[in-house]
């Protein structure tokens, strides 16, 4: 990783020596492998009691419920520096610490707190979150999961697909319909857990880039899930759902922003070392003007992306600049890593240099969590709305 | 004869290639017999004579036909560009007649592959830092260095490689040698794990002390330099072509995708946001593959065309990534799968930003000759 002169953000302390930890923690646990990480496609397992022990995984949960209460800022800085050391485990640790530990933080039960989340906060059971489907991405309210109420338990049939962490988890948080004729009136959020009787992993899917983070369909069939875990209200799950995806987009956003910040750690460097037509390459306008445009929108997407962590710890999110905060900076991140490969010409384009890999997992912002598309959706008619 | 060759590449493409695409990517495989066949149906001799085993078609053809195999796999068509423009093309403009019976013959007719061996790992655009050196030594030249980025370095039978034989002389200096790839102390070092295109063998080659007669210069000692970049708009022009074939087979897939498709109750095509990428997609698509059949035809014609060939390059190669990437978004998740071409298409094209000069290099050369 490479030091430069970076503008303070005025982030606090605590923020500060958080990042301070988990960069130190990165740096030595997790760049070291990343290539390999990537190559084999394979996650490290062994990193989740780590960020567990670090208290990484229960950051925005409350001191009462044994989390950390950092909140939603402190987050998005912990998985910008995982994303800058491999953007895969920091995808899968956004997926885990956000999408299910925070949702059910915020949604479940304090018997379903207590159930589930010390397992998942020492990262000895592994967290994931299944929304989408083969049929039903952007357009999520067109899921077909069914869950049919039997006795105390429901009975839950149908796939769920590019499900992060699907593979490896132990504990999943499931959107199903719970009355198909409702349309989204009638989706309900369940707690599910691996061993539950009919739940299965179908295929791993094999990715253009976030490989290690797996990506995974899963089968319900017949899948008994008891009343007990129903999160939130009955078909009221599309609030937990919408709303969720908020701080999904939030949070995530700082994931492009790691990237971002690998790319200048591979440039800044290289344009000192590499020399062509007898100087280095830093010297040339051509250079200085990619890297300074590089500089710019790293930093403009990091002040867009931490005043977002910062008014959803005020509790005042709003769904356009979650949305917007992540477009700007997944695109921007695929913008850098597509100047980084630029930069270091032929270098760039082979394994030995990590910019392949970086555009590769960028390019996955822009779909993942919603595509570039849908966000724009989100934020414009949001803005028509709230003008009418 | 034009029409022929262009369905005749096609046919392979959609074929041979387009099948087996994915499975030679995922495996690093270099598909050494199609691209032979590729050789065999007159595909690398477009530019060379009919008495040398060529086709002579020229250039408008060639980009029609590498557009048709990049369709199919990016890889390949870099080796059919490779071919055409800087093995056969040098040899048949600077041969002497043994040269071109013992290597042009076998190369345009598909019995051999060649490579082109300038870039260095120190000299990649300044080709005028070149280390790689051949010393006189009684009637025989000495050679010896490294050079990298070597497309066919791995299966290439001869290798067109440029070395100072005047250290003195600057870039009067260079001269180009024919080495044949089983000469002693021609080592093929390393083959690289590239991002993409792992059709195509890129290699890293080393010369220790690899003992050439004076027949194996190409050229006049001296002439190096002139002898690569004699050709530029010819690579150029090859490499625009190939952008514009992957460009076409992601903005298909897109095509075709949007229409099956369906969110929000209707087929993706009919939101407007999916409408309008496609028709940008289009029309970038067709204007890249103008500009380099404006080039091709001026570069068939004997004009001067070194400008439309780095704008042709430029404008494709950087609109062709465009394409593919907003591909990718319109397919959205299943883009980012390797279920779909896609993702591979995406890191082949890459490249081509890159190699024969970068973007920003043709930059600097449309400009210079915007400055006179």
């Amino acid at each position: 990783m490479s030091h430069y002169p970076r503008l303070n953000f005025n982030l606090g302390e605590t923020i500060d020596m958080l990042r301070e930890s988990v960069r130190a923690f990165a740096e030595a646990e997790i760049a070291p492998r990343a290539a390999e990480i990537d190559r084999t496609d394979t996650f490290p397992l062994d990193l989740w009691e780590k960020m567990g022990d670090m208290g990484l995984l229960g950051i925005t949960v409350e001191e009462e419920n044994g989390g950390t209460g950092l909140g939603y800022l402190a987050h998005m800085v912990a998985l910008e520096e995982i994303s800058r050391a491999s953007a895969s485990v920091g995808l899968s640790y956004g997926a885990f610490s956000n999408l299910c530990v925070n949702q059910i933080r915020r949604n479940g039960t304090q018997a379903q707190k207590d159930q589930y989340l010390p397992g998942l906060m020492a990262g000895t059971s592994i967290g994931a979150l299944a929304m989408s489907e083969p049929g039903a991405g952007s357009d999520v309210v067109s899921m077909k999961l069914k869950a049919e109420k039997q006795g105390d338990k429901y009975i839950l049939n149908g796939t769920k697909m590019w499900i992060t962490n699907g593979s490896d988890a132990d504990v999943i948080v499931v959107y199903a319909k719970t009355d198909p004729a409702a349309g989204s009136k009638g989706i309900t959020a369940f707690i599910v857990e691996k061993d539950f009787p009919g739940f299965s992993v179908g295929q791993k899917l094999d990715k253009l880039g976030m490989r290690g983070s797996p990506t995974a369909e899963l089968i319900f069939d017949n899948c008994e899930v008891p009343e007990a875990n129903v999160m939130g209200a009955l078909n009221g799950g599309v609030r937990v759902l919408m709303s969720g995806l908020d701080y999904e987009r939030a949070v995530l956003a700082a994931g492009p922003i790691g990237i971002m910040e690998a790319c200048m750690d591979v440039v800044i460097p290289y344009i000192h070392d590499r020399e062509q037509f007898g100087q280095s390459i830093g010297e040339f306008q051509l250079i200085q003007g990619k890297v300074a445009d590089m500089y710019t929108l790293l930093n403009a997407s990091k002040a867009y992306v931490y005043a977002v962590g910062q008014a959803c710890d005020r509790g005042e999110t709003t769904r356009k600049d979650a949305a917007a905060a992540i477009l700007y900076a997944a695109e921007n991140a695929t913008k850098l890593a597509l100047d980084a490969i630029q930069i270091l010409g032929g270098n760039g384009y082979i394994n030995d240099f990590p910019t392949g890999r970086l555009l590769r997992d960028a390019k996955l912002y822009e779909i993942g969590a919603g595509t570039s598309e849908i966000r724009r959706m989100l934020i414009g008619r949001e803005l028509f709305n709230e003008t009418r | 004869m034009q029409e022929l060759v262009v369905k005749t590449a096609r046919d392979f493409s959609r074929n041979v290639l387009a099948p087996n695409a994915a499975r030679w990517d995922k495996e690093h495989i270099h598909p050494i017999d199609e691209i032979m066949q590729l050789g065999e149906l007159g595909l690398f001799g477009m530019l060379v004579p009919e008495e040398y085993g060529g086709t002579a078609l020229g250039y408008e053809t060639l980009a029609m036909a590498i557009e048709e195999i990049a369709a199919g796999d990016g890889g390949c068509s870099t080796i059919v560009s490779v071919m055409n423009s800087v093995v056969c093309g040098p040899i048949a403009a600077f041969g002497t007649e043994a040269q071109k019976e013992q290597w042009l013959v076998p190369l345009a007719t598909g019995d051999m592959l060649g490579a082109f061996c300038l870039t260095e790992p120190q000299a990649g655009s300044d080709a005028s830092a070149l280390q790689t050196k051949a010393v006189k030594d009684g009637d025989d030249w000495l050679l010896s260095g490294s050079k990298q980025f070597i497309t066919n370095g791995k299966f290439a039978k001869v290798a067109i490689v440029f070395a100072v034989t005047d250290p003195a002389a600057g870039k009067r200096g260079l001269s180009a040698f024919l080495v044949p790839s089983d000469s002693e102390g021609y080592l093929v070092a390393s083959v690289e794990e590239k991002m993409g295109q792992r059709s195509s063998d890129t290699a890293l080659l080393q010369f220790d002390q690899v003992r050439l007669p004076a027949s194996a210069m190409l050229g006049n000692p001296g002439d190096g330099y002139r002898i690569a970049l004699a050709n530029l708009e010819g690579g150029r022009i090859g490499i625009a072509s190939q952008a514009v074939g992957m460009a076409r087979a992601s903005f298909d897939a897109a095509l075709q995708y949007a229409k099956e498709r369906k969110s929000f109750g209707t087929e993706i095509f009919n939101h407007q946001a999916i409408q309008f990428k496609l028709a940008e997609m289009a029309t970038r698509l067709e204007a890249a593959r103008q500009l380099v059949l404006h080039a091709a035809r001026l570069k068939d014609a004997g004009q001067p065309c070194l400008k439309e060939a780095c704008m042709a390059k430029l404008f494709a190669s950087d609109n062709a990534e465009w394409i593919c990437s907003e591909a990718i978004q319109v397919l959205g998740g299943y883009g980012y799968l390797s279920d779909f071409p896609l993702e591979r298409i995406y890191r082949d094209v890459r490249v081509t930003r890159i190699y024969e000069g970068t973007s920003e290099i043709q930059k600097i050369v449309i400009a210079k000759a915007l400055g006179r």
